[in-house]
């Protein structure tokens, strides 16, 4: 009932587009910008985030729940993936004291 | 107040507060914005009708990964990180490289057609938990079953990483 009136109301799925495209661009921008590594996995996390709310977007705007099931999956996924980075970055922080990726550049050469 | 106005309002913050997350100059900030980010993303999926999503994100993101996130940091006692402070090249080659990925992505989009819908009779109840749930249990069945492999494999990893253990980390 609400969805109905929701793309009845003047907001179209390209709204929903455009949103999704700014919030993605805004975690990329932050992951070439920032140079924390923290900040980094924060910016991904965001990235999947605005991949989230397009899929539940086109998931309501066809009335199917195909789409928030794979919302779970990306959850699943992220959870792991910051988990695991996590870890990497409270090594890393040990052997090295800093979290800047600018040091972490060994294996350039 | 109409729901176009509740869209763009909710749309504007969660611009804001994720330009917020990257440009705050303090690790700690960045989290909180960033945790405002998914309550006001949730907030969207509520307008889109979208409950339990909207919810589990709630528990999910802003509850466990936010909290795994301020842990570290806290752990790693990262006060004194300044912002981003790069030289200025970086920041304009990652304004201008941000910026054309943005251009070239909204101009595809806009002359984009998308089908009209045929919604389904039941089109209303799809994000309620009990149509999720049968859902998940039949066609997604063996998705769900490889993420829980995915979950003890990260598990492992990531207790394997942490752990303060001369033998394995050498």
């Amino acid at each position: 009932m609400l969805l109905a009136t929701l793309f009845e109301s003047g907001v179209s799925i390209k709204h929903y587009m455009l949103l999704a495209t700014v919030l993605f661009t805004i975690g990329v921008f932050g992951v070439l910008y920032r140079k924390n590594a923290i900040i980094l996995l924060m910016c991904i996390e965001l990235m999947l985030n605005a991949v989230n709310l397009l899929l539940v977007a086109f998931s309501t705007y066809f009335g199917k729940a195909d789409g928030q099931l794979f919302v779970f999956f990306i959850m699943v996924v992220a959870a792991a993936e910051a988990t695991v980075g996590l870890s990497i970055l409270v090594l890393l922080y040990r052997n090295a004291r800093t979290t800047d990726i600018r040091l972490f550049n060994k294996l350039k050469n | 107040m109409s729901l176009d106005l509740v869209f763009y309002l909710l749309g504007g913050l969660t611009i804001g507060t994720a330009l917020m997350v990257v440009l705050s100059n303090h690790p700690m900030k960045s989290v909180l914005y960033l945790v405002l980010t998914f309550f006001l993303i949730s907030a969207n999926y509520v307008l889109m009708n979208a409950q339990f999503v909207a919810i589990v994100n709630i528990i999910v993101y802003a509850g466990a990964i936010m909290v795994l996130f301020l842990f570290v940091l806290m752990l790693l006692n990262l006060d004194k990180d300044n912002g981003p402070k790069g030289p200025i090249i970086m920041t304009l080659s990652a304004v201008v490289a941000a910026g054309s990925l943005l251009t070239v992505v909204v101009a595809a989009l806009r002359d984009a057609v998308v089908a009209q819908p045929v919604l389904p009779a039941n089109a209303e109840n799809a994000g309620l938990v009990e149509n999720l749930g049968q859902l998940l249990f039949t066609k997604y069945v063996l998705p769900f079953e490889v993420s829980s492999v995915l979950f003890i494999a990260a598990m492992v990893g990531a207790v394997l990483l942490a752990k303060r253990d001369k033998q394995i980390i050498d």
